[in-house]
């Protein structure tokens, strides 16, 4: 990478923040505020203790589901893989529950189980799920067969195997997973906040769209791609980097 | 250590699309003796590398019993595959120290290490080496769980003949040290020659003993590819039904 590309980054995203300054001064209105009115805003949320609190509240809700999705996505996405007679059993199942609009399935798990905690957590997941299986299921069917015959034949112990020979096979789609599941998730636990709970950025955004504050709309989504962008930068880059040390 | 003995009566192939079911071993009958090295010798696709899977218990799918004599157990295996089989993802060292399975073998692994000239490279990814060093480490993978049977497959396959005679060399020196009872397969007969007490000649498929002959060149000549080449044309030409298959 020359020198100056590594400024492409930084370089695009001012020429981004540029471009919509100008279209806000050239369109002077409140539909379109400019960002400094939008840092302003995110300011003042994050001051009052507003910010953190609706962030806070998201977040949990993200980290709750996003671990119960993978974990149960994970394990049944490898059986399907593993396992013919029970992937041809499930297969239909996995079509159906792929193609289920997330606002279906938040609405029925409130009609069904009541505006809880539980239900938003629930609703999330089952939207996550198809995806993380889709993906796991692929991974195992790519799984080394010559290493795992090695694993048998060295009589490796379930534990074992699973750890230091299907798992780092599978990291590259549980990565995969993982970043298409974070961006999926925290779209739908929006929807979730917005429907049917009384905290997080969801329920703020929709707060905001009744006055039609849409500087403090912004300053609510920028928080959360900030937060998303965080995730991303110090957990799954050196998690990606530490897993493939052994590469040439 | 104790004699095995493999017993497969049959092992058929299942009919696949359009190909019909076929038998790949049939009415075979092996005892190998403790401490004794044999070479199996016979033409490619004749199911040499089938027999080493249902006697490393790969393949179960078969009529027949593996076991220690005497006993009902199946021999302790360790397999040194035609390809390394080595995990990328781990350094030489994590890669012989995973089949001990958190056994504290430090001195053992460190002694095949040196045997095996690999000492310098134990702290490297598998990427980093030579197709010779892989074969090297995936030997020494093998003595490290002290095997009751160790299986070869062509370990030494599509290597160059310097690098295949100094793996080799090394191979023997270090069972010379850690005598197991090894069953080698090979389409060369002259590398079985230099390796084997014993050689078992098999038909193609399905794969039956036609041959069992002890050689009886001292290991010590086994060098001198003289010797090696004298005693090969002398079995052939006392058996032409094996120059036959060969």
């Amino acid at each position: 990478m020359s020198n100056l590309q590594k400024f492409f980054p930084a370089l695009s995203l001012a020429v981004f923040v540029a471009a919509w300054q100008g279209a806000a001064w050239v369109l002077d209105s409140n539909l379109l505020p400019s960002p400094v009115t939008v840092a302003g805003v995110f300011w003042l949320e994050l001051l009052s203790g507003q910010l953190t609190y609706h962030l806070g509240s998201t977040l949990i809700r993200l980290i709750v589901s996003f671990a119960v999705a993978m974990l149960l996505g994970s394990a049944i996405g490898l059986a399907l893989g593993r396992n013919k007679n029970l992937n041809a059993f499930f297969d239909n199942w996995l079509v159906i529950f792929l193609n289920i609009p997330a606002l279906v399935t938040i609405i029925l798990c409130y009609v069904w189980f009541g505006l809880s905690e539980a239900s938003a957590i629930l609703a999330v997941v089952i939207n996550k799920l198809p995806n993380v299986i889709v993906t796991i299921r692929e991974g195992a069917r790519t799984l080394d067969q010559d290493l795992l015959d090695m694993a048998r034949c060295y009589r490796l112990s379930r534990i074992n195997t699973l750890k230091h020979v299907i798992w780092p096979q599978l990291h590259p789609f549980m990565m995969s997973a993982t970043r298409s599941g974070l961006a999926l998730i925290w779209k739908i636990i929006l929807i979730v906040e917005l429907l049917g709970r009384n905290n997080g950025v969801g329920f703020q955004l929709h707060l905001y769209f009744q006055l039609f504050d849409v500087a403090s709309i912004l300053a609510y989504s920028i928080a959360f791609v900030i937060v998303i962008q965080g995730i991303e930068h110090t957990i799954l880059k050196p998690l990606d980097k530490q897993s493939q040390r052994w590469r040439r | 250590m104790s004699d095995i003995q493999i017993e497969v009566r049959q092992k058929v192939y299942p009919a696949a699309g359009q190909a019909a079911p076929h038998a790949a071993i049939q009415d075979f009958k092996l005892t190998l003796h403790a401490g004794e090295f044999v070479c199996l010798v016979g033409p490619s696709g004749c199911g040499k590398t089938t027999l080493l899977n249902i006697v490393a218990d790969l393949d179960q799918d078969y009529d027949g019993e593996i076991r220690i004599a005497r006993q009902q157990a199946r021999p302790k295996i360790g397999y040194i595959f035609q390809n390394p089989r080595l995990l990328p993802w781990r350094t030489v060292r994590q890669n012989i120290e995973l089949v001990l399975q958190g056994r504290d073998a430090t001195e053992t692994v460190d002694f095949l290490l040196e045997t095996m000239q690999l000492t310098r490279f134990q702290h490297v990814y598998p990427e980093r080496l030579s197709l010779g060093m892989s074969r090297r480490v995936a030997i020494i993978r093998a003595f490290a769980i002290d095997p009751e049977l160790l299986l070869m497959d062509e370990p030494f396959v599509s290597l160059d003949p310097p690098t295949a005679r100094q793996v080799r060399e090394l191979l023997l020196e270090l069972w010379r040290k850690r005598p197991h009872t090894v069953l080698f397969v090979t389409h060369d007969l002259r590398e079985a020659i230099a390796l084997a007490d014993r050689l078992i000649f098999l038909s193609p498929s399905p794969m039956s003993i036609v041959g069992d002959i002890r050689v009886t060149i001292p290991r010590d000549l086994r060098q001198d590819e003289n010797e090696i080449e004298a005693f090969r044309r002398q079995l052939l030409d006392g058996a032409p039904h094996i120059k036959q298959l060969l």
